[in-house]
């Protein structure tokens, strides 16, 4: 039976190939850029997860700070979050400064005194890492005593939130239009064969068809649309990110963020939902009950 | 079966009205229509014989009164069932309404499947129907490529093959020569012999003659004689 849904499903597409094609093109161009967007985001979420991996917080002490720097570290590192306090005291940072700097060592040859202050470099526990995290850390550091200024590159990690927020955002909505665009044209689609197959459906109902059997070929046409749409569109993808990923331009950029393609959970997911989109414009163009 | 399922009418019809826009094409029909009985139905043209065969097999809804199909209404039945009380109608269009795309094959197989027969078993039951109406080396023909007469005794073969307990025909002779009407007629009689119910709507007088029956005879929509004839009978008797 279901065999035989299929081959009649099969002939359905072949017999209106201008449609059927116009279809899938939708489909494969509605997941090319469904995919982008969340392979985007992903690799955007991949490139601040290994940013905020290294982050870490800078807490400079003021020039005479009333609290013994072990004991500062002893608190800071009582801190929820903080995985570590290490102590840099300003003389060692400066012969540190001098290494990084040894091209430009003119620059501080001059220097009549040490400007650095002592520091402490704190780093987070991997599973405390978010942003509200690493802002109520620097905000209980500016709290204790002997602090005198807190870094961690806020303002960088602030544009890198919006960025990633805004491609999340720009990426679900451009989604969400393509893929009402894919379920519309799929409906039609499906539409013109019910209608081209009026009368051969008519004939199954007076001969005693069920309606899941007269409607069981337009489904599995649907759900072929859109799995072939998906593949394709999937493919197109894969060939322009492994294109892009393997220019020299980007190797550099390689080297801070690991570019992956989509995980295999996610590409199920895009299949699954582009499979449901053909069926659900199946479902759509066939109504309630057909009235061919 | 009860004596009581075997008594009862396999077609009963309670003040049927029938209406298309403003044109009324069937007014305050009642008969019943006993099982295994042959019956022709039969009046001049616009008397309402098609638009009564299509009540048969569902293919209108009557504007008015009831229509019973081996006891079941199907206007108040809900569409699993209706396609259910379906299976045990075969029809004969006037047009034969066969799939053009499919062959004479799938034509007939259709049936079959649609009533969730075996699939293993289909081919053999729908060889021996195209063979019992001479169709078989026609079987992967499509139906655009048959002869008038060739097409009706595929549709015959399609009404027969699920051995219905009612074949509904419309003008079942009306564009075959003599030789392909009797032999579509010779079909019918062996499933009424079968012990199906057989209705045919016919203008034909002659074919009424040859055969005999219940005729019931329509005029304007209306039902103005109900008279079992025999064979040979005098159609000026009408």
């Amino acid at each position: 039976m279901i065999a035989g849904h299929f081959k009649r499903a099969l002939e359905d597409i072949v017999a209106n190939p201008l449609i059927s094609t116009l279809a899938v093109a939708t489909i494969a161009l509605s997941i090319l850029i469904v995919g982008a967007a969340v392979l985007i985001a992903q690799n955007t979420d991949l490139a601040l997860q290994e940013w905020k991996r290294s982050v870490r917080v800078m807490a400079y002490l003021a020039s005479d700070p009333p609290v013994p720097a072990a004991e500062l570290a002893r608190r800071i590192e009582a801190l929820e979050g903080v995985a570590s306090a290490r102590f840099i005291a300003r003389d060692d940072a400066l012969s540190e400064l001098k290494v990084r700097m040894a091209n430009q060592a003119s620059l501080l040859e001059n220097l009549i005194e040490n400007p650095l202050p002592d520091a402490f470099e704190i780093r987070l526990k991997p599973d405390e890492q978010g942003w509200e995290r690493l802002e109520g850390v620097a905000a209980h550091l500016r709290t204790l005593p002997g602090i005198g200024d807190v870094e961690y590159g806020r303002q960088w990690a602030g544009a890198a939130r919006d960025v990633a927020r805004l491609l999340r955002t720009g990426g679900m909505v451009m989604s969400g239009l393509f893929l009402a665009a894919a379920l519309a044209i799929v409906a039609n689609t499906i539409r013109m064969v019910v209608t081209s197959r009026r009368e051969e459906v008519e004939v199954m109902r007076w001969v005693g068809a069920s309606e899941p059997f007269v409607r069981a070929p337009f489904y599995i046409a649907g759900l072929v649309q859109g799995l072939v749409g998906a593949g394709l569109g999937l493919g197109a993808l894969y060939a322009a990110f492994d294109a892009l990923s393997t220019r020299p331009e980007l190797a550099v950029l390689a080297e801070f963020v690991p570019f992956r393609f989509l995980t295999p959970a996610m590409i199920g997911a895009i299949l699954a939902a582009s499979t449901a989109v053909g069926a659900l414009g199946a479902h759509l163009s066939l109504g309630r009950r057909s009235s061919a | 079966m009860t004596d009581a399922d075997a008594a009862a009418p396999i077609i009963r019809l309670a003040r049927v009205a029938h209406a298309y826009d403003r044109h009324q094409a069937l007014a305050d029909l009642s008969f019943e229509i006993a099982k295994n009985e042959w019956v022709f139905i039969t009046g001049p043209s616009g008397a309402g014989k098609s638009t009564l065969l299509k009540l048969l097999y569902f293919g209108t809804r009557a504007s008015a009164g009831e229509v019973f199909i081996d006891g079941e209404n199907p206007a108040r039945l809900p569409p699993r069932r209706v396609a259910l009380l379906r299976r045990k109608c075969g029809v004969i269009f006037q047009d034969y309404k066969l799939i053009p795309g499919r062959s004479v094959f799938a034509n007939v197989a259709l049936v079959l499947e649609a009533s969730g027969h075996r699939r293993r078993l289909i081919p053999q039951k729908v060889r021996s129907v195209l063979r019992l109406v001479g169709m078989e080396s026609h079987a992967a023909a499509l139906p655009p490529r048959l002869s008038g007469g060739e097409q009706q005794r595929v549709a015959v073969a399609r009404a027969i093959v699920g051995d219905p307990k009612l074949i509904l025909a419309d003008e079942p002779t009306g564009s075959l020569d003599e030789v392909s009407a009797r032999g579509v007629m010779d079909l019918l009689r062996a499933a009424y012999i079968r012990g199906a119910t057989v209705v045919i709507a016919t203008h034909d007088q002659r074919l009424i003659g040859e055969i005999g029956g219940r005729v019931l005879m329509l005029d304007r929509g209306r039902l103005t004689r109900s008279v079992q004839v025999d064979k040979h009978y005098d159609r000026r008797a009408f």
